[in-house]
């Protein structure tokens, strides 16, 4: 693959529940611990929110990768929202891998609102696995590429 | 088209000084809707708000962005804003440009494209944001305190005392808790019974306060402000209306062989039992896996000798109903059991106890009427070693990592009251560090060693081992002067680590309320809201949040009732307008949503629908009770129809956000 490594900046989408991991970002944002722009937080209200559909279209208008955070089992606001989320992603993503994105361009990770580390430290390892794959084409509509 | 207002915040420099604030505000402002841009120094502050509440005036805005710090900060702040200046609530949505991005960003230009984005993002969900409005609850006016320690106790008549009813539902027959076995309480020494059973009187006396003793919470349904509670009365087979407490029954009962558990097994009660003295209430209990009567049928001793008439062999569990406005978890904790520590032959030899038998091996009310005598042989014990730290601290697996916090200090007093009465005996103390930072702790703890003479030896026990003549070799490493001891000691007291009550982890599930790895429960913010669980409405009091000594458990418990009247005055509660709500036309009646949600807010109605052929159809099609559904959103992606969706959080929100991310 011809990816110039120090060129790409790869496309993160990541959601994060409110409860737990959008509280660990701002915790690793307080700490001012650093991860690379490149990552975009949405929030949602729990991990089992994200639909798969979200996912899809990520990777549709061009994101080379996408992680889910969430509260860790048994921690969950809403109890058991993380365990449909696990279940739910496992199916997706290797749904994903066979259509050709890769099974390291999308990640479940638990943090909680205490790991603002674990939270930054996520973000950098995924950044450089996704950027070690370079971009993605696959499921990628050229109709939505800029010029 | 929204005609939506963007107002970008420089958070003094926190913002400032990594994103171009006036870059970002300028170019956002030719984003589609937007009418109107602005940067301030202090969104939040007075002067910050008025700039916005004059923007939503003068420029009829329809939707609201505001560039800042978290939403978990300011959100409701500027929610309160918006309403102020006539703008619905939920019309406004932020773009989080400090905690993720200027504070994590050090390069200017990078910084200030993401903020962009957010900016973008933010955007692009406010046009879809509808007008929402919060439902309102009435708030019963009446709380739950689960168990009846002196945490459940305090908390209990802090909120009777300012008017409201309270429930204390304690498994065990009578409330007290812990300390109700305790001899004298460091740091002053004054007698735990004489401290904790005028307060047991007061709650029983109090016209606010109902106890269910020798009850468990079955179910919890509602949320805050409505809960309902199943409560199971377990079967004493006593009535306690008609019983007086005279204990005739206890001591006529031929089945004497019981291990008593308030004396930890260190002596035995009868089948029929009042658990002590001054129980509250003092009510007679059969214990149906000892009663004659209840095993074979024979007996029924105690019913001919009451002369209330009070004995049933018929009783059965009873679950009464209750609604309640807030919950107070305070079912306290326990001395780790010791199976896994040979090394201290706790199973072996009786001589080997634990800090809380040996609190009862020195109380006037214990087996041995409060004279200081060996399991053993009921000899006077003349060398005494402390093993502090047994399951604390420690990282192997069979202890617990953390600090049980209070067995420094109860040795401390456990050794200190040994050399008062009995001078002759020598007191050992094995410890690791002594850590004592409460109010007048360390000066406690210095009592012992200098006006007492108790040996401390910083160090640690490897092997307790049982002799032939009846003592106890003690080995272990004293650090500083390094070498190693040989003890022999008449009696081995192991402080061992406190864990959460067992029952703590269902519980916790009933009432949805978070618990830390060690089974703790979790507080809403470590520092800032140190009494309420995440889950609102429910409240923590005492050791079942932390170890904690009295002082503290008796602090938290107060602060607990305070939050929960702060709770009951109001009358009404605004709910999370954020909730799920199903499309009728779409919803086939699947029942998929109603599998996945967590609550039961999902349920289904027969609809008369028009069709095309102008006839009529019934279907049977989701409902959610926005009074109950919590807004987590399983549903919505659990529909195959796409018929359910999330107010605030909508399918067509999130997907606009992800492509303004990705754009
Ligand atoms: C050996 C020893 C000596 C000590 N000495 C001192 C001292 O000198 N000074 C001092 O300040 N502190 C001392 N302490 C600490 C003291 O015991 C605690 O601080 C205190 O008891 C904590 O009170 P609590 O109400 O939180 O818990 P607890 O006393 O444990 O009370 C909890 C209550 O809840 C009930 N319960 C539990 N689960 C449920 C359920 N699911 N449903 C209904 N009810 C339930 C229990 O039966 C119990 O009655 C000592 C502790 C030990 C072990
Ligand atoms: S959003 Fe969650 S709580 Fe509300 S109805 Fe759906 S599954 Fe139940
Ligand atoms: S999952 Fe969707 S289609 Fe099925 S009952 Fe619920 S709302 Fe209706
Ligand atoms: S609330 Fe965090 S995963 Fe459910």
């Amino acid at each position: 693959m011809q990816v110039n490594e120090k060129e790409f900046k790869p496309l993160i989408v990541a959601f994060c529940c409110n409860w737990c991991s959008y509280a660990g970002a701002d915790l690793s944002g307080t700490n001012r611990l650093n991860y690379p722009a490149n990552v975009k937080i949405i929030r949602v209200p729990c991990s089992c929110r994200v639909n798969p559909m979200f996912v899809l279209r990520a990777f549709q208008r061009g994101a080379d990768g996408v992680i889910l955070c969430g509260c860790h089992p048994g921690d969950c606001h809403y109890t058991t929202g993380n365990y449909y989320t696990r279940r739910r992603m496992t199916l997706l993503f290797s749904m994903l891998d066979y259509l050709g994105i890769e099974r390291d361009r999308t990640r479940v990770e638990w943090v909680s609102a205490a790991e603002g580390a674990k939270f930054a430290a996520t973000m950098n390892d995924f950044v450089a696995t996704v950027t070690r794959l370079g971009e993605n084409k696959r499921l990628e509509d050229l109709r939505c590429k800029k010029q | 088209m929204q005609r939506i207002g963007v107002f970008v915040c420089w958070c003094g420099s926190n913002i400032a000084a990594t994103v171009d604030v006036k870059q970002v505000a300028e170019t956002l402002k030719s984003e589609p809707g937007v009418v109107f841009a602005a940067d301030y120094q202090y969104m939040c502050s007075e002067a910050g708000q008025n700039l916005i509440k004059d923007a939503i005036r003068d420029h009829k805005l329809t939707g609201v962005v505001i560039c800042s710090c978290s939403p978990r900060m300011h959100e409701a702040t500027f929610r309160k804003t918006a309403a102020a200046a006539g703008l619905n609530p939920y019309m406004v949505e932020i773009a989080n440009i400090r905690e993720q991005c200027s504070w994590i960003h050090k390069d200017k230009a990078v910084a200030t494209e993401k903020a962009i984005i957010l900016g973008r993002a933010a955007i692009a969900k406010v046009h879809l944001n509808a007008p929402l409005t919060p439902g309102e609850s009435p708030v019963t006016k009446r709380a739950l305190v689960i168990g009846g320690g002196i945490a459940g106790i305090q908390t209990a008549l802090d909120i009777a005392e300012a008017g409201f009813p309270v429930d204390i539902v304690e498994k065990q027959p009578t409330i007290g808790g812990k300390m109700a076995q305790l001899d004298k309480t460091f740091p002053t020494l004054d007698c735990a019974a004489c401290i904790l059973t005028p307060k047991m009187v007061d709650a029983a006396q109090h016209e606010n306060i109902h106890i269910y003793a020798y009850s468990e919470v079955e179910e919890v349904k509602g949320f805050v402000g409505n809960f309902s509670v199943t409560i199971r009365k377990k079967a004493r087979m006593v009535d306690p209306v008609k019983c007086t407490g005279c204990g005739l029954c206890t001591e006529k009962c031929p089945m004497k062989k019981v291990p008593n558990e308030f004396n930890l097994g260190m002596n035995n009660r009868s089948a029929i039992y009042i658990p002590f003295a001054q129980a509250v209430p003092k009510v007679a209990t059969i214990d149906p896996a000892y009663c004659i009567k209840m095993k074979t049928g024979k007996c029924g001793l105690c019913s001919t000798v009451c002369e209330a008439g009070a004995i049933d062999y018929t009783q059965q569990d009873e679950l009464v109903e209750e609604q309640y406005g807030a919950i107070v978890v305070a079912t306290g904790y326990n001395p780790i059991k010791l199976d896994q520590f040979d090394e201290f032959a706790y199973a072996q030899s009786p001589d080997v106890i634990t800090s809380l038998e040996f609190e009862r091996l020195t109380n006037a009310a214990g087996p041995t009427a409060g004279t200081l005598l060996r399991p053993s042989d009921g000899k006077h014990p003349h060398t005494i070693v402390f093993v502090q730290c047994v399951g604390s601290r420690c990282d192997g697996g069979k202890g617990k990592s953390y600090c049980s916090k209070i067995c420094c200090m109860y040795t401390a007093k456990h050794a200190m009251l040994t050399r008062e009465k009995y001078p002759d005996t020598d007191v050992y103390v094995f410890y690791i560090d002594v850590r004592t930072p409460g109010k007048n702790f360390d000066e406690f703890y210095r009592r012992a060693v200098e006006e007492y003479g108790v040996h401390y030896i910083k160090g640690m026990v490897g092997k307790v081992a049982p002799q032939a003549d009846g003592t106890l070799l003690v080995q272990g490493s004293d650090l500083i002067e390094n070498r190693q001891l040989r003890l022999n000691a008449d009696l081995v007291v192991l402080a061992a680590a406190i864990e959460p009550d067992a029952s703590a982890r269902p519980l916790a599930t009933k009432l949805t309320a978070s618990m830390d790895t060690n089974d703790f429960f979790t507080e809403a913010h470590p520092k800032l809201r140190p009494v309420e669980s995440p889950t609102a409405g429910i409240f923590l009091s005492g050791a079942c949040q932390g170890p904690k000594d009295i002082p503290e458990t008796v602090s938290q418990a107060s602060a607990a009732a305070a939050k929960v009247i702060g709770l009951l005055v109001k009358d009404k509660l605004k709910g999370n307008p954020c909730v799920a709500h199903s499309n009728e036309m779409m919803c086939n009646g699947c029942s998929s949503c109603e599998k996945v949600c967590p609550y039961g807010a999902i349920t289904y109605v027969d609809k008369e629908f028009r069709m095309p052929d102008r006839t009529t159809a019934i279907r049977r099609v989701a409902s959610v009770n926005p009074a109950v559904c919590q807004g987590c959103g399983a549903c919505t992606v659990a529909c195959p129809s796409g018929a359910m969706d999330l107010n605030g959080f909508s399918n067509s929100q999130i997907m606009a956000e992800v492509d303004a991310i990705c754009k």
